[in-house]
């Protein structure tokens, strides 16, 4: 009896404490508790690092400025070194023991691909900065993403090549993921353009030289553009070796290399080189009118102000993530998962670093070509063609 | 169709001589240690590293350069003093594993330093490409295979003529005979390290303007000197050269003529029909003929 009588009053006062803990909660308001698991270190560092930074700066902001729905953000953070075993490993941990609101990350496809199970599973929003068509196609209820995909990529330089009269087109491609993700796109799209790729080469994301492949691509009968996949310091090399050549080939390059670092180390070879890119590339060069130019310039200004480096577009697609996330916690007036969702899914004509994004039941990126701007290296600075 | 060979072969050349560059330091380290040095890679890539930062923070080129060259010998000596030094008793395996270790201290240090971006620093005689029979090079690559060949020449020298090399090789034989007739291993090992970070990053940064480079360049430097290093016979130096050379043709060959696709794998292949008949490599079997 007296046992039953002692467990009777333990169980009541932790009921009690519970309570009490519960109102404590209840009056500081709980954060809305933001996780994200992004590639900081290892090879896909240049894609995390400013997207984390993104991601602190304007978190920081929104705080600054009393939150959300009168709730302050916290981030949790964790870094995957670009391995996608650890970002599944630590989304599970965002899930089971930080109970995060929803997810913003997922720096690479590989990553990426890797929590799509997980936070399915656990029905949370999830916002991927990663870039494959793969994430959003097929269509998964808990999973949206803001990049642009390499199948666009290649669609806008092959309306810029239909522009210009060329459909027998030379293809060079890294035999990194990217690059090969992004050559399956490119030959996958070609024929919608009526383009047809007369040679089909690759090189190493490590080559030092590429110009075997690129004097095989020159005797190449009948062809009339180059178009090279890749990212980082190969496809500097592709054009120095270009260069190097004398070759006349009009060449065409993806988003991969949108970057300054790219026309540093190509040198004056990239006088001429074309390739698509998102607005924040050129923020000072948009003229008054665009509609996107208020996001961008602020954008730049507020990273380049805080970290003295210059923005890319890879921090600009975690500040999209993170806009669209908080946009869509104002509309749901709640952090109700399914409701967050649904006001996700609902974001329409909202402008951001990346484009105009309107999404869908259909459509969970909501980025159509008119995102990218092509691009034009001219005396070593970037000119807007269209 | 001429010139389309001969920009294949001077495609092939370029990198060849770059692999010979890096496949020589892991030969230097051999012979005085029986080492594997898989820092290798690393000095190569601090060579050119520390070139461009010294270049980009007002340096002229040449002071950069010389500057640069001191910095990896100093980063040489201190590896062998502080890391490999103290575990001189351990077997050999030990010591190479010391060595991957010492690759991932210099490979992060050089991330948190200097930044995760490639850099490229300027050509020593421009940019603007030669022309030759139809087909073109850089006077960079010229710069690597004049460098190249009178590094060998050097090396040749100090090896076969002066005591100090001659004391190297010996070590290399038989560590205890050596010190029985009084050879200082100890120093002998350490001139070792601190010879063969010079060469790396003299190799780096010849290589640099052509290349690039950044934090993790060394990777496959480092990988493809080792397999030039062991088809030419490691401890060579006529066969680091051989090896580098066969292994760049080879893959500049099987790019413009077969596929880009297969590059590698045609490189490999020859690495494994080499070793498989000759398994001490094409020149390793001289080294043991001197013995």
């Amino acid at each position: 009896m007296r046992i039953k009588a002692l467990g009777r009053l333990i169980g009541a006062s932790l009921i009690g404490f519970a309570t009490a803990l519960a109102a404590l909660g209840a009056w500081a308001a709980e954060p809305i508790r933001i996780g994200s698991v992004l590639s900081v270190t290892g090879p896909a560092a240049f894609l995390g690092e400013p997207e984390i930074k993104t991601l602190q700066l304007y978190i920081e902001r929104i705080n600054a400025q009393g939150g959300v729905i009168g709730r302050k953000l916290e981030l949790v953070h964790y870094d995957d070194g670009s391995d996608a075993g650890k970002a599944n490993a630590f989304t599970k941990r965002l899930i089971e023991s930080d109970k995060v609101d929803l997810i913003v990350g997922g720096t690479t496809t590989g990553s990426t691909m890797a929590m799509v199970p997980l936070v399915e599973a656990a029905r949370i929003p999830f916002i991927s900065l990663a870039g494959a068509v793969v994430v959003v196609e097929p269509v998964k209820k808990w999973v949206f993403k803001t990049p642009h995909t390499d199948r666009m990529a290649a669609e806008k330089v092959f309306e810029d090549m239909k522009k210009r009269g060329f459909t027998k087109v030379a293809l060079l491609s890294e035999t990194s993921g990217f690059g090969q993700s992004g050559r399956k796109e490119t030959l996958a799209s070609a024929p919608k353009y009526g383009i047809q790729i007369v040679a089909d080469e690759t090189y190493g994301p490590k080559d030092t030289d590429v110009t075997a492949q690129l004097t095989k691509i020159r005797n190449t009968p009948g062809v009339q553009a180059l178009f090279v996949f890749g990212f980082g310091q190969g496809p500097a090399i592709v054009t120095k070796n270009y260069g190097q050549l004398g070759m006349k080939l009009p060449m065409y390059q993806s988003h991969g290399v949108a970057s300054e670092e790219y026309i540093k180390l190509s040198g004056p070879a990239a006088n001429g080189v074309r390739l698509p890119a998102a607005a924040v590339v050129v923020a000072d060069k948009l003229p008054k009118e665009d509609p996107q130019r208020e996001v961008v310039v602020a954008y730049k200004k507020a990273y380049e102000e805080r970290y003295k480096e210059p923005i890319s577009t890879f921090g600009g697609h975690a500040y999209d993530g993170l806009m669209i996330a908080v946009d869509a916690i104002k509309r749901a007036g709640s952090t109700d998962k399914e409701k967050v969702r649904a006001a996700i899914e609902g974001t329409r004509n909202y402008m951001g670093t990346g484009g105009l994004v309107n999404m869908s039941p259909q459509d969970h990126m909501g980025l159509d070509l008119t995102a990218f701007r092509m691009l034009e290296i001219r005396n070593g600075d970037w000119v807007l063609v269209d | 169709m001429l010139a389309e060979f001969i920009q294949f072969l001077f495609s092939g050349i370029t990198i060849g001589s770059i692999y010979a560059l890096a496949a020589l330091g892991f030969g230097i380290i051999y012979n005085a240690s029986g080492v594997i040095n898989f820092a290798q890679g690393e000095f190569i890539m601090l060579g050119g590293m520390s070139a461009v930062v010294l270049a980009a923070a007002g340096l002229p080129l040449p002071l950069a350069i010389l500057l640069a060259v001191a910095v990896v010998a100093v980063v040489g000596l201190l590896l062998e003093k502080l890391a490999i030094e103290p575990a001189r008793n351990a077997d050999i395996v030990a010591l190479i594993i010391i060595t991957i270790g010492a690759s991932l201290v210099l490979r992060g240090l050089v991330q948190v330093l200097f930044g995760k971006n490639t850099r490229a620093l300027p050509a020593f005689s421009g940019d603007q490409a030669l022309q030759l029979l139809g087909a073109t090079i850089l006077p960079q690559s010229l710069w690597v295979l004049g460098t190249t060949v009178v590094i060998v020449a050097a090396l040749a020298w100090f090896f076969g003529r002066t005591r100090f090399g001659k004391g190297m090789l010996a070590t290399s034989y038989n560590r205890l005979a050596a010190q029985l007739v009084g050879i200082n291993t100890r120093l002998i090992l350490l001139g070792a390290f601190g010879l063969s970070a010079v060469l790396g990053a003299v190799g780096g940064i010849l290589i640099t303007p052509i290349t690039y480079t950044s934090y993790d360049a060394g990777i496959m430097l480092g990988l493809k000197g080792f397999v030039a290093a062991t088809v030419g016979g490691l401890g060579s130096g006529v066969g680091a050269i051989v090896g580098g050379l066969l292994l760049g043709i080879t893959e500049a060959m099987t790019a413009g003529y077969v596929s880009s696709a297969y590059k590698d794998a045609v490189a490999f292949v020859l690495i494994l029909l080499v070793l498989f008949f000759m398994p001490r490599g094409l020149f390793g079997a001289k080294v043991s003929e001197r013995v």
